[in-house]
């Protein structure tokens, strides 16, 4: 049976997608075999980000209408052999995701894989709600910023209410909080809320901080999950991430100003 | 192109907007036909209360008028009310001739059935609507404990409500006919309502009714107050008007002589 992990926020623009990338990539890294499935139906993106937009033919809507069977419509990615992409459709819209459907579609994807990552769609509407509603676990993609953070408030209600495990009364999702767009420096300041701020509001577990790093955008806009890159301090932050979800202690890193770069950029000038 | 940036509603061309609002009006019930005796009883209750009816519009209610009254003198109690500075400027429950006298004194007719029934039974209006001023919270016909998304932990337990999950923005938890304690906290944007009084061992930072159905006795006492909004029996304060020096610490909130306070624990 496979663990069904959702990534969401409520709040656009935050990291979801880049996050379902980094982490379903981590996951398979470690041996995990993982498919991560897009469920912004109409703004299909994860296929870019995963890099495999050239390779598209059948989506997740054909399989949900029967349209097509998993096995046509699954991507393997080349980089690991143990992570597949379901992607979107782009010519349909969110109604095109029933209740009935997306929970045939995780059954049968439940056999054959150890993780389920649902990239969720922004807003808390239909498509949002059908890429939390099966889910076990809940990462809830944070900037530190209030209206992010009031958003991500707003979905932690949503998952702790209108869910399978809700509705059934089973144990309800496990939630994690992730820090994404982390400026130390800015924190620093005053100019952004802090770990402790975030914590304070959301009283979450905190499961990573991904500092701003300039290497996201490049990563994206090569298609390549931006864990592959050993280099960034952001790739380290999402394996880091992926280590805590598996269970294993993890310091948290890059909360803090770099000191030493600091001193060698005063000394140089 | 020169766009109007507060869109096309307000544009130029258009003077005016349509719209549609409910009112809470005074209603004179007329039980007798005879003009003087009115004249007598509304003189005793304008005395105790002259302001209350200063530019009050008032509906004239015929739906008691005696039968076998004869016909109202509209002319009369239009003036009488008039003079006591009322404006009268509607009648209801009146049968055709009534109404055609009352038409001709350029009252207007109004619809006979009342609408409370749709009102209280509608889902529960977000807080404002309730915590207006002086106006009497409203009753919801609901028996249990409701909310939009209610969260799962909630366990009524004999005289109280209990919530051990954080209650979420959007979130809203309502204690019908009885306490509401929250161990948990309470963000931005949630809403914690009860009939009875409302307890918070976590922050507070979203709304707290207390005191829904008017029970002016009720309280809240919250361990670390950051509230957007506090109300007991439909008196409210909003943040603005919660001074700093009682934000984010322990505090009871009540009603003194229709005053809301705000004290420390």
């Amino acid at each position: 049976m496979a663990r069904i992990m959702v990534i969401t926020s409520g709040k656009g623009g935050v990291g979801k997608t880049t996050t379902s990338a980094a982490l379903a990539m981590g996951l398979a890294q470690r041996g995990r075999r993982t498919v991560v499935i897009d469920f912004d139906v109409g703004l299909r993106n994860l296929d870019l980000i995963m890099g495999c937009e050239r390779r598209v033919v059948y989506d997740f809507v054909n399989v949900i209408n029967q349209e097509a069977n998993l096995n046509q419509a699954l991507i393997r990615d080349k980089r690991c052999d143990n992570l597949y992409v379901l992607p979107a459709s782009q010519t349909r819209d969110k109604d095109a995701l029933t209740k009935e459907g997306v929970g045939r579609v995780l059954e049968e994807l439940s056999g054959g894989f150890d993780f389920i990552v649902c990239d969720s769609p922004a807003g808390i509407e239909h498509g949002a709600t059908m890429a939390m509603y099966y889910a076990d676990d809940a990462v809830v993609v944070t900037n530190p910023e209030v209206s992010s953070v009031r958003d991500s408030d707003r979905m932690l209600g949503i998952l702790a209410s209108k869910s399978r495990r809700a509705e059934s009364n089973l144990e309800p999702i496990r939630e994690f909080l992730l820090l994404t767009r982390y400026d130390a420096e800015r924190v620093e300041k005053g100019e952004m809320l802090s770990v402790e701020d975030v914590q304070e509001i959301l009283s979450l577990d905190l499961i990573g901080v991904i500092p701003e790093s300039k290497s996201v955008l490049s990563a994206s806009n090569s298609g390549i999950p931006v864990v592959l890159d050993r280099e960034s301090i952001a790739g380290q932050a999402y394996a880091d991430t992926v280590a805590r979800y598996l269970g294993e202690d993890v310091p948290h890193r890059f909360l803090e100003v770099e000191k030493r770069g600091f001193l060698r950029r005063f000394f140089r000038g | 192109m020169t766009g109007n940036p507060s869109g096309a509603s307000s544009d130029w061309s258009v003077a005016f907007e349509l719209k549609a609002a409910s009112f809470t009006l005074p209603i004179i019930r007329l039980l007798r036909a005879d003009i003087e005796a009115v004249a007598v009883d509304l003189g005793k209750r304008v005395e105790q209360a002259p302001e209350f009816f200063h530019n009050t519009p008032v509906v004239i209610d015929l739906s008691g008028f005696p039968t076998d009254g004869g016909e109202v003198e509209f002319p009369l109690l239009v003036g009488l009310l008039r003079g006591y500075g009322m404006i009268p400027f509607g009648v209801r429950g009146g049968n055709k001739a009534q109404n055609t006298a009352a038409e001709a004194m350029e009252l207007a007719i109004l619809a006979d059935h009342e609408p409370r029934a749709s009102r209280s039974e509608r889902h529960q209006d977000p807080a404002p609507a309730n915590a207006a001023p002086s106006a009497p919270a409203r009753s919801p016909k609901r028996s249990s404990t409701l909310s939009d998304e209610q969260p799962p932990a909630v366990t009524p337990s004999g005289n109280f409500t209990m919530v051990t999950r954080p209650v979420r923005s959007g979130q809203r938890v309502y204690a019908v006919g009885c306490d509401l304690s929250v161990i948990a906290p309470v963000s931005a944007g949630a809403e914690l309502m009860a009939d009875g009084n409302i307890h918070v061992y976590g922050p507070l930072r979203g709304r707290a009714l207390a005191g829904m159905k008017g029970n002016t006795d009720a309280r809240i006492f919250c361990q670390d107050l950051q509230a957007e909004l506090v109300s007991i029996a439909g008196h409210y304060r909003v943040s603005e008007n919660i001074p700093v020096e009682l934000r984010g610490i322990p505090v009871q909130i009540f009603l003194e002589q229709k005053l809301l306070r705000i004290e420390r624990i």
